[in-house]
């Protein structure tokens, strides 16, 4: 009988192997600021629990090394994941001196680099699995469980990122909600603008390339710089349109950063609208006007219907490039998870850096994976409609 | 009826469709032949005004075709096109009910008339009303797309190279069947395409258009037997011009007297089956039956040779 190695499983057993015996699992520094000192797996955890954390991740890679079967890879990194993730908050209360509220323990690169190597087990498996969309989202909403109830019971509270939100639960939330408004607000604007206007693109070819090109070129200016443009038209608005300011209308602010979002999303939205109304079969389309439908009804029973599907590949894009994007709102004074990671990057505090940065990650990757179930349902609904039936 | 006056079309300097002039029986099926980017297209779907001429007049009994909106025009007139052009992500029932819905019969009527037409075409309502067209055979969705043409009882049904994308056997299924359904309902069709074979065997009446103008608008045998042009002639195929003016009659037409031995042939083929039968079998004639099977007499290879021959 021969040994047949798993091609993925190589690179995940080499990750672990690294992660766990050469690059420090957590880091210790005296307090926020000052450089952390590294701590090894055996250092930073009691023993025993230390050498049962190696016993597992060394179980796991060996799992993934060879070609095991599916249950069997599912169960290694699930267990792998849930014990890094558990382990890493007793490390912190092991690591902190009694009574010192100063000193700051937080996860090391070994740390991340094995979370990294488990999470793509993980995900690999899953995508052999070919979970249904529903599956998927149960998958996610299961993931986000676990992390709630990780946070909720206070395994983790001794580690530096919870305490800088222990220090800002309020404007947490508050910078939380301002980044979903800012996100979601843009999108849903750029899709009530977008949408009509890609359908005019398509109809009124002369239209086309000129709407296209012009959001083209603003999808190139950087940020920071449609901020400066924008400065002195808001800051006009706000102060010769009566009512402007009272809705929040400023040179900066949230304003800004909403119109610059708005923009950005823009040419996502119009272009796939464009394509996708260009790729309706001319023959269902020709059809549907020798039978009689007027262009609205066509628009609405034929044209829309056949370009949903891309159209909204197209709001998923700028769903999670929003996410990402609002972060920098907080530039000029728009909110959002940004606020913490400048605030952070000034303070040279990486664990408040992470406070804005891993919300904004885990935003954006619990979007994708909604949206992408969303379009690949209204896909494949019709055959397994028909297999129903 | 339809009458075509001193319809033209142009697009900038290019003139697709040139002065054409036609009437077109009721209850008859007319065909548009014609190399591509003859105007034939452009003719048909001048009728329903997916196009506008830009200038004439088209007449449908007696009314201009411009005295109602367009799309109100269209929801009067069945449309066929080849490929179908069947909605992807309407079921098969749906898809009929296009245009019974844009009129706004109710569910019943609707439902029932689907079943109707998809029964009449030989689908099982029940099996085929609720898949998608990508589920069905390209017969199959050929067959649907007739039937949505039908749906709403139109007296006049247009068809663009409906059976262009069909392999040949399924193509002369699907033409018998045209026919069968013309005969039943008596719906004025017409029908463009660019085979010369198909609107022989298609048409009471062929227009064969060149370069945007209308060549020669007569019965087929006319055309078979006086073409009116180099054109037209080429068009029809020398070399099969006789056999394609036999398939024109029926063996009932062709018998004579007498006495035949041998396996016969049913009154109702056409005279082009008779000969192909009595050369492949090597004999001079044969017996000739009624539709129930009573002798009616014989067809000779001698008597066929004669009728093949181009009419004075």
């Amino acid at each position: 009988m021969s040994i047949r190695f798993d091609k993925l499983g190589v690179v995940i057993a080499a990750i672990t192997a690294y992660g766990a015996f050469v690059a420090p699992f957590a880091t210790f520094r005296a307090n926020r600021i000052v450089a952390g000192e590294p701590r090894s797996i055996l250092e930073a955890l009691p023993q025993p629990l230390g050498l049962v954390l190696l016993a597992v991740l060394l179980a796991a890679g060996l799992v993934a090394l060879f070609k095991t079967p599916l249950v069997v890879r599912l169960g290694a990194s699930v267990v792998a994941l849930l014990s890094l993730a558990l382990l890493i908050g007793v490390a912190g209360s092991h690591l902190t001196p009694e009574g010192n509220t100063f000193a700051r323990v937080s996860p090391a690169s070994g740390f991340w680099v094995l979370i990294f190597a488990f999470t793509l087990l993980l995900a690999d498996v899953l995508t052999r699995l070919q979970l249904s969309p529903v599956g998927r989202v149960v998958a996610l909403g299961t993931a986000a469980a676990a992390i709630w109830l990780l946070l909720a019971s206070g395994a983790w509270d001794s580690l530096s990122i919870l305490k800088e939100y222990a220090n800002r639960a309020d404007s947490f939330w508050n910078e939380a909600r301002r980044h979903v408004e800012l996100a979601l607000g843009s999108l849903v604007a750029a899709v009530l603008v977008g949408l009509p206007l890609g359908i005019l693109c398509h109809r009124v070819e002369a239209l086309r390339a000129g709407v296209l090109n012009v959001l083209n070129i603003i999808q190139t200016i950087p940020s920071i710089a449609l901020f400066g443009i924008m400065i002195a038209p808001l800051g006009w608005v706000a102060a010769n349109i009566p009512g402007a300011s009272a809705l929040g209308i400023r040179g900066i602010g949230a304003a800004p950063a909403f119109v610059a979002l708005f923009l950005y999303s823009l040419l996502p939205v119009v272009a796939n609208t464009v394509v996708g109304l260009a790729g309706v079969p001319r023959a269902a389309n020709d059809a549907a006007r020798g039978m009689g439908m007027t262009g609205w009804q066509r628009l609405k029973n034929v044209e829309f219907p056949l370009a949903f599907p891309v159209i909204l590949t197209g709001i998923r894009i700028v769903l999670v490039q929003n996410i990402g994007l609002a972060t920098i709102a907080a530039l000029i004074g728009g909110g959002g998870f940004g606020v913490f990671v400048f605030q952070g990057v000034g303070q040279t505090a990486m664990d408040l850096v992470l406070l804005g940065a891993v919300p904004t990650v885990a935003l954006a990757f619990a979007a994708a994976i909604i949206l992408d179930a969303v379009v690949e349902y209204i896909a494949t609904r019709k055959s397994t409609e028909v297999a129903a039936a | 009826m339809i009458e075509i006056e001193h319809i033209t079309k142009r697009y900038g300097e290019t003139t697709v469709v040139d002065d054409v002039s036609m009437v077109i029986e009721p209850r008859t099926v007319t065909v548009i032949v014609g190399t591509s980017g003859s105007g034939k297209t452009t003719l048909l779907r001048m009728i329903n005004r997916l196009v506008e001429p830009t200038s004439g007049t088209i007449k449908l009994d007696g009314t201009d075709n411009r005295s109602v909106p367009g799309h109100e025009l269209r929801r009067s007139i069945g449309y066929a096109i080849q490929g179908n052009g069947l909605f992807p992500h309407r079921t098969v029932a749906q898809n009929i009910a296009t245009v019974p819905s844009l009129l706004g019969w109710d569910a019943a009527r609707i439902k029932a008339r689907v079943d109707e037409l998809l029964s009449l075409l030989q689908l099982d309502p029940a099996a085929f009303g609720p898949r998608y067209p990508h589920e069905l055979s390209g017969g199959q969705q050929q067959r649907v797309g007739v039937a949505r043409a039908l749906a709403a009882e139109p007296n006049v049904l247009l068809m663009d190279e409906p059976f262009g994308a069909l392999d040949p056997i399924i193509r002369t299924k699907a033409q018998e069947d045209l026919l069968a359904i013309q005969k039943r309902f008596g719906t004025t069709i017409i029908l463009v395409t660019h085979d010369m074979e198909e609107a022989v065997h298609l048409g009471h009446r062929i227009a064969v258009m060149d370069a945007g103008r209308l060549v020669q608008y007569a019965t087929p045998a006319e055309i078979l037997a006086r073409p009116a042009n180099d054109f037209v002639e080429t068009l029809i195929g020398t070399s099969d011009r006789p056999f394609k003016l036999l398939s024109l009659g029926a063996v009932g037409d062709a018998v004579e007297p007498g006495q035949a031995s041998g396996e016969g042939i049913r009154a109702g083929a056409s005279q082009r089956d008779a000969l192909a039968e009595l050369l492949w079998s090597g004999r001079a004639a044969m017996p000739v039956t009624s539709e129930d099977g009573a002798a009616l007499g014989r067809v000779t290879v001698e008597g066929l040779l004669k009728r093949a021959a181009r009419p004075q």
